[in-house]
């Protein structure tokens, strides 16, 4: 039998039976639309934290207090004393470093700010000029903080978009007097709305000069200090000069721990990747049930057709011609059930993009192109079996079963 | 010539413990351009019989030569090979594949043996005129009638010009008159030189053929040919 008359009569065995080959079609697609939709949302949690965390700056080296046993980034360091504290004068002579191109000091801590009558707990976020163009901050009316001697604190804020709604509502909030904690500050800039990052809400800080913070959090550490790179190839050069300068002023002893935003990256990544990778198998178990399912319509289809394959052979069709006849049937529901699946799929995470617009909720291709081979392949496979039992039937039995 | 002869043929199948001779030491020749009628009671070996000459069964033993060809020992896709190209079946209950239509059964064989789309057409519009099925061409077997439906079964077995048609029973399910029509259909078929082999009940209808085997018991009981 010719391969387009194979087709055509797989093809029309399968539309005469509706409602058998729709549901093993309904089976596989159900099967692939969930590897699809899975790795879409492993993926697009990856990508949305691997966003979120490149959004932060452009080749960031980052110093934190306190010694981590181990390299690289490790949550324990949130929690751990800190033998000596990290001063802005640290922070200052990291300046000195050919690798490094800007530097920002960072103290944090919440307070209360109010005007006019109205009041919000806000956090308060001490730090430079350098602080906004490192962490990509823009300015959305006014300027930033003033250069000058980091010592010095300005009682000056920049405020987030949030803030800034909820105080002055429609009113001009450059110039204006506010109340931080105890202390008088004058508004000198309003930050661009950037939304959610990371836990933090930039819409809801407020930044003041560092040295102003310590003074309103009677202390003289430092949470953080960012640096940022020259370049992405200066990145190692950068983390160690910083690494050295501060084991210098601290007299010998590394007592920070330096990371930088690419190996935070690079764990987030294989992290995330790997969980993507999990959804995807477990996905992929569906995929195998549907492919059983496929395998048991097939083998309902000989019993029910037994006649017809009596009357093939007798006919004068080969056992090969009716092996591939119920192959191409088998083939035919799963690769249509594939399609539909992957359709669905899309669709499932389209509709997840559209609910989530900040959720990257894409497919990753290899899943794509896995689940719809793993759909086919258990197709066939499974198909196989039901095939040769109809290419072995015993001619003169079949006929009789009419 | 003779198309057919069997000699010595044995055909036994097992039902649990007890072995039944479904043919026994059966010697048969027909020639080529014969009309032969088999009869004989159930369960005496006709259709045992029907089904070997159509090669869609084996004996225990003998042999069996179509048209000078041992075809004892052949492969079961050399069979299918020669069911193809030589023998055409018509059935009681005329096994037409219920979603194809009239056109498309006629066209089964040549589509299984890989004839050409175009020659295909050809064939099964000159086969739709012949057999008066031009105007149900596209219907399904169940908008046709029992006479149509044979009809269409008949057009299906000589449409790869078979030297042999195997006939069971082609008019149990029919009523007289249709019954009429498609054994005047068949003994044309017949009068253009293809062998006909018809197994039936019906003595009226087995009295047409110009030679008659009764079965008994897997044996030939009487041959008309051989009195």
């Amino acid at each position: 039998m010719r391969l387009t008359d194979t087709l055509r009569f797989a093809r029309d065995a399968a539309t005469g039976y509706p409602l058998r080959t729709a549901l093993s079609v309904l089976a596989m697609s159900i099967g692939v639309a969930a590897v699809v939709i899975l790795t879409a949302l492993g993926d697009g949690a990856r990508r949305y934290v691997v966003g979120q965390f490149s959004s932060i700056g452009t080749n960031l080296v980052i110093v934190l207090p306190g010694r981590s046993g181990t390299g690289g980034f490790n949550p324990a360091n949130a929690i751990t004393s800190t033998p000596r504290d990290l001063t802005i004068d640290d922070a200052a002579a990291l300046r000195r470093a050919s690798a490094v191109s800007r530097v920002a000091p960072l103290a944090v801590g919440t307070s209360e700010i109010s005007y006019g009558g109205r009041l919000r707990e806000i956090m308060v976020a001490g730090s430079t000029a350098e602080f906004i163009p490192i962490r990509n901050f823009e300015l959305a009316q006014g300027r930033g903080l003033p250069d000058g001697d980091w010592n010095r604190g300005d009682s000056v804020a920049i405020i987030g978009a949030t803030v800034r709604d909820e105080l002055f509502g429609s009113e001009p909030a450059v110039g204006k007097l506010i109340r931080v904690g105890d202390r008088r500050l004058r508004v000198i800039g309003v930050l661009k709305s950037v939304g959610q990052g990371l836990g933090m809400n930039t819409d809801e800080l407020v930044i003041v000069p560092v040295a102003l913070a310590q003074a309103m959090f009677n202390s003289n550490t430092l949470f953080r200090i960012l640096v940022e790179a020259k370049s992405r190839a200066t990145i190692p050069l950068a983390r160690e000069q910083a690494t050295e300068i501060i084991r210098q002023r601290h007299y010998g002893e590394e007592d920070v721990t330096v990371i930088t935003q690419d190996a935070i990256l690079a764990t987030f990544d294989k992290l995330l990747g790997t969980l993507t990778l999990g959804v995807a198998g477990i996905a992929a178990i569906s995929l195998a049930v549907a492919g059983i399912l496929v395998m048991n319509v097939m083998l309902v289809a000989v019993t029910q057709r037994t006649g017809e394959i009596g009357l093939l052979k007798a006919l004068g069709a080969p056992a090969r011609t009716i092996r591939l006849a119920f192959l191409a049937e088998a083939a035919m529901l799963s690769s249509v059930g594939a399609l539909v699946g992957y359709l669905l799929g899309q669709l499932g995470a389209f509709a997840l993009r559209q609910a989530f617009p900040v959720f990257p909720a894409y497919p990753p291709d290899w899943a794509v192109i896995a689940g719809l081979s793993t759909a086919l392949g258990t197709g066939l496979l499974f198909g196989v079996m039901p095939a040769r039992r109809a290419a072995r039937l015993d001619p003169v039995q079949a006929l009789m079963k009419h | 010539m003779a198309l057919i002869e069997l000699t010595g043929i044995e055909r036994v199948f097992q039902l649990g413990d007890a072995t039944v001779h479904a043919l026994a030491g059966l010697d048969l020749s027909i020639d080529a351009g014969e009309y032969v009628a088999v009869m004989g009671p159930s369960g005496s070996g006709k259709s045992t019989l029907l089904n070997l000459l159509g090669l869609l069964d084996r004996p225990n033993a003998g042999s069996y030569r179509l048209e000078d060809r041992d075809v004892t020992t052949l492969s079961a896709d050399q069979l299918a090979r020669v069911r193809s190209e030589r023998i055409g079946f018509v059935f009681q209950s005329f096994h037409l594949v219920p979603r194809l239509t009239a056109a498309e059964n006629i066209a089964l064989p040549m589509t299984l043996a890989g004839i050409p789309l175009k020659e295909r057409n050809a064939r099964v519009a000159r086969a739709l005129v012949d057999f008066g099925l031009d105007k149900r061409a596209d219907h399904r077997p169940d908008q046709l009638s029992g006479g149509q439906r044979q009809r269409v079964a008949i057009a299906r077995a000589t449409i790869m010009q078979p030297a042999l048609i195997l006939a069971d029973e082609p008019t149990g399910n029919l009523d007289r008159h249709t019954g009429e029509e498609v054994v005047n259909l068949l003994e044309a078929l017949n009068a253009s030189g293809v062998t006909l082999v018809v197994v039936t009940h019906d003595p009226t209808m087995g009295a047409r053929a110009r030679r008659q085997l009764v079965m008994e018991d897997g044996r030939l009981q009487s041959d008309s040919a051989h009195p």
